[in-house]
């Protein structure tokens, strides 16, 4: 055989319970969707580890580069406004 | 000589920052900026750790169709399971670092990538998998919780996800052993005879002394090592101790002794000789493993050759 194929990568996102988020698990090798959802689940779920599953075609995520964290992150930090501790309330308002 | 010098001062200042973020404690992400010698050593290091849990798959699975009862049986499947998707995870967080499956397959083929000289043993009877469970995953999670702390993100998290499954197939094991040592003489032997057998190589597991280990340097000031290949050896050895005793097993090192000022055993010397074979291609079952491996990768091809051919057949049946 001329090329080893050892099948396209997929990202595997876990929910561990109804209602929580989706957390990233780790990835597998798949040729379609439906072996890469079952892959993930016989990888990162034989503890009862989740309730659902996403698979994502690793060359589908698009990743914010770390180089630019300082200018793309930056913005939150002198936006205080945003944050509720920065309002003056009137004295003895309750329950705000 | 600008530009070079320039070059210089860029290089240094990018291995400064990395630094600084180690340092501080911060975890190292796949897109990071990390030296050469960083990436090398954690894809050399990720990927022999990978390739021992596939390869760690061969003595036990000798054992699936000949375990002692169904309960055993099951058991063991889902220890070999387990160990498989561990295998899988380490892949997974190797390839973060830009190193893909089939040239880590291909450099485990080749023999540039090694795999952990423990499994280059024989698993002759079924006291070997109690010892093995025991002893040889023991040994294992002593390691793989000190790596939890490892530096780069991908190896710590998959870590952490292997540190929770591993304790189940230690305690399976120390059950086969406790359960032997109740059982007749032929089984009380057996299990001696294991212990024997399967105690000096997983000491070897943790790799030569602290003066002789080539790869020491960087890696602990880099953190991907956390603790060194001795002070991980001495915690395995002042766990294990005492589980041998309350199964009334001795261990085979008659030097072996309790070190009051120092708070932990003494032990005899480590035959490093015979590691040095054994890692250098001549242990009993160096030659099986690798064969095996070639082959079952081998057989395999068609398979993935037939969903790449499915997949391509489903993909036109959609956009014509």
């Amino acid at each position: 055989m001329a090329t080893d194929s050892q099948l396209a990568m997929w990202e595997v996102f876990m929910q561990s319970k109804p209602g929580a988020n989706y957390i990233h698990a780790g990835s597998v090798h798949a040729s379609d969707k439906e072996m890469a959802l079952q892959n993930a689940r016989d990888t990162y779920t034989r503890r009862g580890e989740g309730t659902s599953i996403w698979v994502v075609p690793s060359n589908a995520i698009v990743a914010s580069n770390p180089d630019d964290n300082e200018m793309f992150f930056d913005p939150a930090n002198d936006k205080v406004y945003r944050i509720p501790t920065f309002y003056v309330m009137p004295e003895g308002a309750k329950a705000i | 000589m600008e530009v070079l010098e320039k070059k210089n001062e860029i290089q240094d200042n990018l291995l400064k920052n990395f630094e600084a973020k180690i340092d501080r404690g911060d975890a190292i992400e796949p897109r990071d900026k990390m030296p050469d010698a960083y990436r090398k050593h954690l894809i050399r290091q990720m990927s022999q750790h990978a390739h021992s849990e596939v390869i760690g798959m061969q003595p036990e699975g000798n054992w699936i169709t000949r375990a002692p009862s169904l309960r055993a049986r099951q058991i063991l499947l889902a220890k070999i399971q387990d160990e498989g998707g561990h295998g899988l995870y380490l892949y997974s967080a190797a390839e973060t670092l830009g190193i893909s499956r089939r040239e880590m397959i291909e450099q485990l083929h080749s023999g540039k990538a090694k795999y952990s000289n423990i499994f280059n043993y024989p698993a002759l009877t079924w006291a070997d998998i109690g010892a093995i469970g025991w002893l040889v995953d023991g040994a294992a999670i002593v390691n793989q919780v000190s790596l939890q702390r490892t530096s780069y993100g991908p190896y710590s998290r998959a870590m952490v996800r292997i540190c929770k499954e591993e304790s189940f197939h230690q305690r399976q094991g120390y059950e086969i052993m406790a359960k032997m040592m109740k059982g007749t003489k032929d089984q009380q032997e057996m299990a001696r005879d294991a212990m024997n057998r399967w105690w000096w190589p997983s000491l070897m597991m943790f790799g030569p002394h602290d003066s002789e280990s080539p790869h020491t340097g960087d890696a602990v000031k880099w953190k991907i090592k956390r603790s060194s290949n001795d002070e991980l050896r001495q915690k395995f050895i002042d766990k294990t101790v005492q589980q041998a005793e309350v199964i009334g097993l001795t261990i085979p090192d008659k030097d072996l002794k309790w070190n009051e000022a120092k708070k932990c055993y003494d032990h005899g010397p480590i035959n490093w000789e015979e590691f040095y074979r054994v890692i250098s291609g001549n242990g009993p079952c160096n030659k099986q493993r690798m064969a095996h491996h070639v082959k079952v990768h081998n057989d395999g091809a068609w398979v993935r050759e037939a969903a790449e051919a499915y997949r391509q057949k489903k993909e036109k049946k959609i956009f014509h």
